[in-house]
């Protein structure tokens, strides 16, 4: 049984003689990824704690560029910075340490897009009503008292 | 001795042995069984997602509650220990996949050191895990949670090189014995059929009496501020506060309390790194499992180390996890 392994990442930028190499160098790389998260964890630069866009105001079309832009309208950079960090880890151990990388189009495109989009789905509907809930305990007219 | 007319392509087919998108039965079975583990993990962080929208504006700061390192007693060192469990379990999986690609190469003798490597690998995770749960269950200053169920701590407010900080003060340096305090109920000195768990290392007036007679001690509440800052009253809202909504006094977490904030945390915290945990633990045995089967040859005689390779699948698939679970769990 032969085993092809294709061996560059970064789209052609970095190729490797032989797996064994590929895999240490994935390892490098998230070594590195996951220090970029831990000293930003710690030291939490003051540029990215406050949201660089605010709010749209106004008709339908501020609330529509709300949500497409959610990610950076309502999130902090930091944590968007940690959320792509994350991903991009994933794709890494999904492609090289799970072989993904290696397997038919079709058959890693079964497995990576039905999970995502289901967690897609997922993530959207609650994290929609967890924010409706808050606004249900917090607002103006709220009936719950919970500081007593 | 067989009815069904078998022609040529049906046998190719249909007769077994057929591979369809390339890979073979038991890694595409893994791959489904991965991939419906990974939505029960989203479905449970995607739950901690809803209940932190909740309570957006009074979450505990992950910062503030896992700062231990082992054998590094008394510091404050957020992350580090979190970090290393990170990096062990990405080393494990190196191992893994090496043990994968020696045994490509039929290499009986490298798959075994490595096999052995990722064991290692996890049995340091799984018990760096029971250090951060013990540590957590332990708990570390203590405060009062009021009649609503929220949470007040207490520090004062230090200057160190020349930054104000607010330092906690730990219940055990605030609490000043009372006479006239209950004792536990034990079956031996009271109803011998009701029984009664262990009563909060001290009572809300023992801590009250403290207060008042110390003038440096503030109570934090777990309200954010717009700069993601807990809430520090004033010296007079402290008093009234714990006199007026003190109801019990908490030390660590459980199901039930939990002394860094909203329950919900602590119970999030055990169900989600528990589950991945026990994943990690099923993982170490399967390991281990193959491990011997290495050993003895078996894929050996076989002709082919697919089997280190399915396991590898699910070992990789718990590191994955756990870089999910460390970003929304300790960084976010």
């Amino acid at each position: 049984m032969a085993h092809e392994h294709k061996l560059e990442i970064f789209r052609g930028l970095v190729k490797f003689k032989s797996n064994t190499s590929k895999i240490w160098g994935v390892l490098i790389f998230l070594t590195i990824v996951t220090a970029v998260e831990v000293v930003l964890g710690i030291y939490k630069p003051e540029m990215f704690m406050h949201t660089w866009i605010s709010p749209f105001e106004g008709g339908f079309f501020a609330t529509l560029g709300n949500i497409i832009l959610s990610p950076f309208v309502y999130m902090k950079p930091l944590n968007l910075i940690f959320i792509v960090l994350t991903v991009v880890k994933a794709y890494y151990i999904a492609w090289d340490f799970m072989h993904l990388r290696d397997e038919t189009g079709s058959f890693r495109k079964m497995i990576v897009w039905t999970g995502v989009f289901l967690i897609c789905y997922l993530i959207f509907i609650l994290l929609q009503e967890g924010g409706y809930v808050f606004s249900v305990y917090n607002g103006e007219d709220a009936l719950i008292k919970r500081d007593f | 001795m067989n009815s069904t007319v078998a022609t040529g392509t049906e046998e190719k087919t249909w007769g077994g042995g057929n591979q369809p998108l390339k890979a073979s039965y038991g890694k595409m079975m893994m791959w489904f069984f991965i991939v419906s583990d990974a939505l029960t993990f989203s479905g449970f962080l995607a739950a901690y997602g809803f209940s932190r929208f909740k309570f957006i504006n009074e979450w505990p700061i992950a910062d503030e509650v896992f700062t231990h390192v082992p054998f590094l007693h008394g510091q404050e060192l957020p992350m580090i220990y979190v970090a290393f469990m990170t990096f062990i379990l990405i080393m494990s999986s190196v191992t893994m996949v090496l043990a994968v690609d020696a045994g490509h190469h039929m290499n009986k003798a490298k798959v075994t050191i490595y096999m052995f490597l990722t064991i290692i690998g996890g049995a340091i995770f799984v018990g760096s895990q029971a250090w951060e749960w013990a540590t957590f269950i332990q708990g570390d200053y203590g405060a009062v949670q009021t009649k609503g169920g929220n949470i007040l701590q207490f520090g004062e407010k230090v200057t160190v090189d020349g930054v104000a900080k607010f330092k906690r003060i730990s219940i055990d340096d605030i609490a000043i014995a009372q006479a006239g305090e209950r004792a536990a109920h034990e079956r031996k000195n009271g109803l011998w059929f009701v029984e009664e768990s262990t009563l909060p290392p001290y009572s809300v007036n023992e801590i009250y009496t403290g207060l008042a007679a110390n003038d440096n001690i503030l109570v934090r509440t777990q309200l954010l501020d717009e700069n993601g800052h807990k809430t520090i009253l004033s010296r007079e809202e402290s008093l009234k506060q714990i006199k007026e909504n003190g109801k019990l006094v908490v030390k660590g977490a459980n199901l039930h309390v939990n002394e860094y904030g909203t329950t919900l945390f602590a119970d999030f915290f055990f169900f989600i790194t528990g589950f991945h945990g026990f994943h990690v633990l099923s993982g170490v045995v399967i390991n281990i499992i193959i491990f011997f089967n290495v050993i003895l040859g078996t894929y050996e005689r076989r002709g082919s180390y697919e089997m280190v390779e399915k396991v590898g699948l699910y070992w990789h698939f718990v590191d994955l996890v756990w870089v999910f679970v460390f970003t929304f769990f300790y960084l976010v």
